[in-house]
């Protein structure tokens, strides 16, 4: 069966874009939150990274493919919070989680906005995100990048970034690691000399001039700014007719 | 051995104002809703609340029983923001000590072992560091002399967690996907008290998959039978998270005229009126 790649959705260049992050991570598990990381970890398990291990968002290891939307068919294993804190620890994980804020060294906010005793706007609370970011290999996904997103300090450092890790030292630098952070409008890394946040790539149709536009610092901008690459005609096949046929990946980014 | 069984209101009189309440579960999944609604309705104040907190802590947030939150999240799962602990945490109104999901389980952890810390890498350069400044870092005295959070034991005075079956000496099991922190929070505990959709005797507690009876009678005080008593969340595999009544608790939480309504019709109620009330 032949997919017309003319027709791909920014929310399916998100997808590979996200399921990018695991290349070459083995036998780890793999942790998305949100409905495009999810969608592109169990592609990336589908296609180039067969040896990764992932849950049915609670407490379950499932075997094989399935849909974003349903149970798998076939378990192979049993992973419940408990267990997971340790497989944390164990640094055996990569966890792509999806902030509030984010900022240009890659610290993330997912408890407050504002001052964190009076904030303007409370959120989830830190959750795992301080461990996992001095444990284990962390992600993120933005699926509406503006100024409010990516900013230029966040209010309540819960992920930490490369500043914070480099300024704490030991196994916590030794740990840390912030692989990529996709956004509806591009990838993003840390590979510069002073661990600021660069640009990666462009999804198709985005300008780097629009993408700097949506960012609250500046961006490390090296050369020509290649486009995201599109998702072959076998992923596309994967994600729409066996991981997402029910299109929920354009609800968290529409076409 | 000792018959445990209580009734939820025996529960609610032996717990005083002022104390540490640990309340199981995980967000809106097997939280002890029962015994937390029966808090709400009572006199208690000022306690001090640790949870992996969901509708549990909105509540008892919207009913002035909380002083002190400790927390991880405070989340509903399928609706990520809980609105009592939005409003609760924006008007200021409480102490909160905000702590990274592994620091609770290790403070938890620490109070099951009688051990004043348990030393843990989560933390170190976040801003849990500076929202809590009381936590202290402890150096490894071994060569890689390595600087940890040393994690404060989270001692409770009593701890209330929902379980799908219990028998009346106090073990407990779970049948669901996870056991969340439960049997931590009942061992951090001075008193624990269980309630459970269904008491059954011991031999049948036990004749399916022992491994799962992870709440045992050295750590309970109280059993309270309390069918649907995780209503609304869920309670796998007896029931799951009834979604509409919780959409109906969010949307009640936005308007103070609604909230009062539903706290006449659903929270200042016996237990037996809001099982009419919810089945209805």
């Amino acid at each position: 069966m032949s997919v017309d790649t003319t027709s791909v959705t920014r929310a399916e260049v998100c997808v590979v874009a996200c399921a990018e992050a695991w290349r070459g991570d083995g036998e780890i598990l793999a942790s998305p939150i949100g409905i495009i990381p999810t969608i592109g970890a169990r592609l990336a398990r589908a296609t180039f990274a067969p040896e990764l291990l992932l849950t049915d968002g609670e407490a379950m290891l499932g075997a094989g493919t399935w849909a974003v939307d349903e149970k798998p068919a076939v378990l192979e294993g049993w992973i419940p919070f408990r267990a997971i804190f340790d497989l944390i620890y164990s640094g055996r994980r990569h966890a792509m989680m999806s902030p509030s804020q984010i900022d240009m060294y890659g610290n993330a906010n997912i408890s407050a906005i504002g001052d964190f005793f009076r904030p303007t706007a409370a959120l989830l609370g830190v959750r795992g995100a301080p461990g996992n970011t001095v444990s284990h290999p962390c992600s993120y996904w933005v699926p509406r990048h503006s100024p409010r997103s990516f900013v230029r300090a966040v209010d309540v450092v819960c992920g930490i970034g490369y500043d914070r890790a480099a300024a704490t030292g030991g196994s916590v630098a030794r740990f840390h690691e912030i692989r990529r952070v996709v956004s509806n409008l591009g990838v993003f890394d840390f590979a510069t000399p002073d661990r600021r946040m660069r640009l990666v790539s462009v999804h198709p149709g985005v300008s780097v001039e629009e993408v700097q536009a949506a960012t609250g610092f500046d961006l490390v901008i090296d050369g020509d700014v290649p486009v995201t690459r599109l998702p072959t005609e076998e992923e596309l096949r994967i994600i729409r007719t066996v991981i997402d046929p029910r299109g929920r990946r354009s609800r968290e980014v529409p076409s | 051995m000792l018959d445990k069984r209580m009734s939820i209101d025996s529960v609610v009189a032996e717990l005083r104002s002022g104390m540490t309440i640990g309340i199981g579960g995980w967000g809106s999944r097997r939280k002890p809703m029962a015994l937390v609604r029966a808090i709400a309705r009572s006199d208690l104040r000022d306690l001090t609340v640790v949870s992996y907190g969901g509708p549990d802590v909105g509540l008892l947030l919207a009913t002035g029983k909380v002083k002190h939150l400790i927390y991880g999240f405070v989340s509903l799962d399928s609706i990520p923001l809980e609105p009592h602990f939005r409003a609760a945490r924006q008007a200021g109104t409480i102490e909160v000590s905000e702590y990274d999901e592994g620091m609770l389980q290790w403070g938890l952890y620490a109070a099951a072992c009688r051990l004043p810390f348990l030393p843990t890498r989560a933390g170190l350069g976040s801003d849990v560091m500076r929202i809590n400044p009381e936590l202290r870092t402890v150096r490894s005295p071994y060569p890689d002399g390595e600087e940890l959070v040393a994690m404060p034991a989270l001692r409770l005075d009593a701890a209330l967690v929902h379980l799908n079956r219990a028998d009346i000496y106090g073990n407990a099991q779970f049948l669901g996907p996870d056991l969340y922190f439960d049997d931590l929070f009942c061992a951090a505990a001075e008193r624990a008290y269980v309630s459970c959709e269904q008491i059954v005797p011991t031999e049948e507690l036990t004749s399916t998959c022992v491994q799962t009876v992870r709440i045992q009678r050295w750590m309970v005080r109280g059993v309270v039978h309390a069918p649907n008593g995780a209503h609304f969340t869920s309670c796998a595999p007896d029931y799951e998270r009834d979604e509409a009544f919780q959409r109906e608790y969010v949307a009640a939480a936005s308007d103070p005229e609604r909230w009062a309504e539903f706290r006449a019709r659903y929270v200042d109620v016996d237990e037996e009126t809001y099982q009419k009330a919810v089945s209805a």
